[in-house]
């Protein structure tokens, strides 16, 4: 089983014997493997019955939750730390999770789809269409993703809010994409990975 | 019984008793000198005897969780739902094991048993109990059994209650906790409840201050309305609608004549509460209902649920249905918060139900498949065992 490639790179951040919450965690692949090779101790939060049930499967501590209401079951600062992956631009208020995160965390992982990567612009600007791709197979009306945003758009939001980043990667799946993205991570990257502090 | 016995029951099953002749200290400071346990067991106890479930019943439960006793039977055990081959807690897999606690009214010691000291029924003056002192006769039972350790306790409600004590008084002696539509204690709603229960089976001048056996009456009518009372908060607004509405059983709204109504729901609750009372005892109510009460899960830890599950080893799976409002999805929160606070490994699943607090007994697809993998870990982690154990010492 091949890992996403933002999974691969959240790997590498992770610290070994660290205490992991992962926020949305679908069946619990990511803290599986990270249970696995960095001898992690984690918990899994997820809202889908299904996948809740998979995770158990997985042996993956999972918790049914729904993170639009918040992390106020959590202490402060009692994870090292709060991952969420593709699964920000669901949330109902993305900028009260990230203050939720990185309360909870003492730092925090975040992975979105960006929506500054060209082929969505060019959807949206020759074709007069909301961009769909082959990740993000929904219409407008019917997508859990609410609110998109842009490699630019996320690191105004942290200069704001005093979000400090300590690291950030960008993944494309296109080969093209991956050589340029380094160029233009707004415009090349289809993934941005974050590690952030506060 | 049905024509034909399901594929999925354990069948035919008889009551065993299990005589216990060392005394039994008692949390209330009495002892109980000797006592009997009514238990059913399911499956088949392992050569390692290490695949024993323990499955703790509720407030008015008892041993008979699975299979009927007679083909007279028209229901099944009250958990036959989730029991048997090829359910969750797989029969062909687990040796389970349900006794009717210490206080009830189905064969084990309790209120209607004879009081060895004065030859007559203990009455009220059957010491009271604590949820530690079921626990403490479980683990008797588990060493009649030769069980060391529970690869699961698992309950409901009070049943719930329970298994959480347990992880906490023999942390060694359990390797998961099953802890499904429960609270680590009671808030005083439901101590409320409790208490209008018992005032209404007090209060019925059948009950005699508790004397009722010796004296040859039944408080039927006071335990019939302390069922309605408890009934009632076991189901949901939505649930009840659905099922009752304002339809009616009997009468007629109709001007200019007098036909007094009957809505459906009260002879639903009628009913109830009758069946209930002819075969249930009004002190193992109130028994009951005060371990309820009494239950503090962090009492004796400073009041502090970390420092409780501190002491636990086991792993947790934490269930609540969301239409619980006896034992609300909240006080499972709590229980999760405190556990994850504890560094135990828990699990938890809100389960979508419109079926209030009763949801635990009932066929829920989500229900059923969360118990069912959390059934799996624990008979894939007794396959690692059994493999580790197996393994032969390296000769040097």
């Amino acid at each position: 089983m091949s890992l996403r490639t933002d999974l691969e790179i959240i790997k590498n951040w992770i610290a070994p014997n660290s205490r992991i919450l992962d926020l949305a965690c679908g069946d619990g692949e990511l803290l599986k493997d990270l249970k696995l090779q960095k001898k992690i101790e984690g918990y899994g939060l997820e809202i889908d019955p299904d996948k809740i049930t998979e995770a158990i499967s997985n042996n993956i501590n999972v918790i049914s939750t729904n993170l639009d209401s918040g992390l106020s079951q959590f202490s402060d600062k009692s994870f090292d730390t709060v991952i969420m992956t593709e699964a920000l631009q669901a949330m109902k208020n993305p900028d009260l999770v990230l203050d939720e995160m990185l309360r909870v965390g003492k730092n925090c992982i975040v992975t979105f789809p960006n929506f500054g990567y060209w082929r969505a612009r060019l959807s949206l600007a020759f074709y007069g269409r909301m961009p769909v791709t082959k990740k993000l197979d929904y219409q407008w009306y019917n997508t859990p993703n609410i609110h998109f945003c842009t490699v630019s758009d996320f690191e105004i939001l942290c200069a704001e809010k005093n979000i400090h980043i300590e690291s950030k990667r960008f993944a494309a799946e296109n080969l093209p994409d991956r050589l340029l993205k380094s160029l233009s991570p707004n415009l090349f990257s289809d993934t941005a990975i974050y590690l952030l502090s506060k | 019984m049905p024509d034909k016995i399901p594929k999925d029951s354990v069948g035919l099953v008889t009551p065993e008793t299990i005589k216990f002749d060392e005394p039994l200290e008692l949390a209330c400071g009495r002892t109980l000198a000797d006592y009997d346990l009514v238990i059913e067991t399911y499956g088949e106890l392992n050569d390692d005897k290490n695949n024993a479930i323990l499955v703790c019943h509720a407030l008015s439960g008892h041993h008979h969780a699975a299979g009927y006793h007679s083909p007279a039977d028209w229901k099944p055990g009250w958990w036959d739902n989730h029991i048997g081959p090829g359910k969750p807690i797989d029969t062909n897999r687990f040796f389970v094991v349900c006794p009717n606690n210490l206080g009830g009214c189905h064969g084990s010691t309790g209120p209607s048993s004879i009081n060895p000291e004065t030859g007559r029924v203990w009455g009220v003056d059957f010491p009271p109990l604590r949820a530690r002192d079921w626990v403490k006769s479980q683990a008797k039972l588990a060493d009649k059994l030769s069980i060391d350790k529970w690869a699961a306790v698992i309950g409901g409600s009070l049943g719930g209650m329970q298994a959480m004590r347990w992880a906490l008084e023999f942390p060694d002696r359990i390797k998961h906790a099953i802890v499904i539509a429960s609270a680590m204690k009671l808030s005083a709603q439901n101590i409320a409840f409790n208490e209008m229960a018992r005032n209404a089976i007090r209060s019925d001048p059948d009950f005699q201050n508790g004397d009722f056996i010796e004296k040859n009456s039944q408080p039927r009518n006071g335990l019939a309305l302390a069922r309605m009372i408890g009934h009632v908060t076991y189901l949901s607004n939505e649930q009840m609608g659905r099922k009752f509405g304002r339809t009616l059983s009997a009468g007629s709204f109709q001007q200019g004549q007098y036909n007094p109504v009957e809505f459906e729901v009260e002879s639903y609750l009628r009913h109830q509460g009758d069946a209930f009372s002819g075969s249930f005892d009004a002190n193992t109510y109130l028994l009951m209902t005060r371990v309820l009460d009494y239950f503090d899960l962090a009492r004796e830890y400073d009041n502090d649920a970390v420092k409780a599950f501190g002491v636990a080893q086991c792993d947790f799976l934490i269930v609540s249905f969301l239409s619980d409002w006896r034992f609300s999805s909240e006080r499972s929160e709590e229980i999760v918060r405190a556990l994850i606070d504890a560094k135990k490994n828990v699990s938890y699943a809100a389960i979508q139900s419109n079926l209030g607090h009763d949801a635990f007994l009932l066929k829920n697809a989500h229900y059923e498949k969360t118990l069912t993998v959390y059934m799996d870990r624990i008979f894939n982690d007794l396959k690692e065992t059994q493999k580790i154990s197996s393994i032969p010492e390296k000769i040097s």
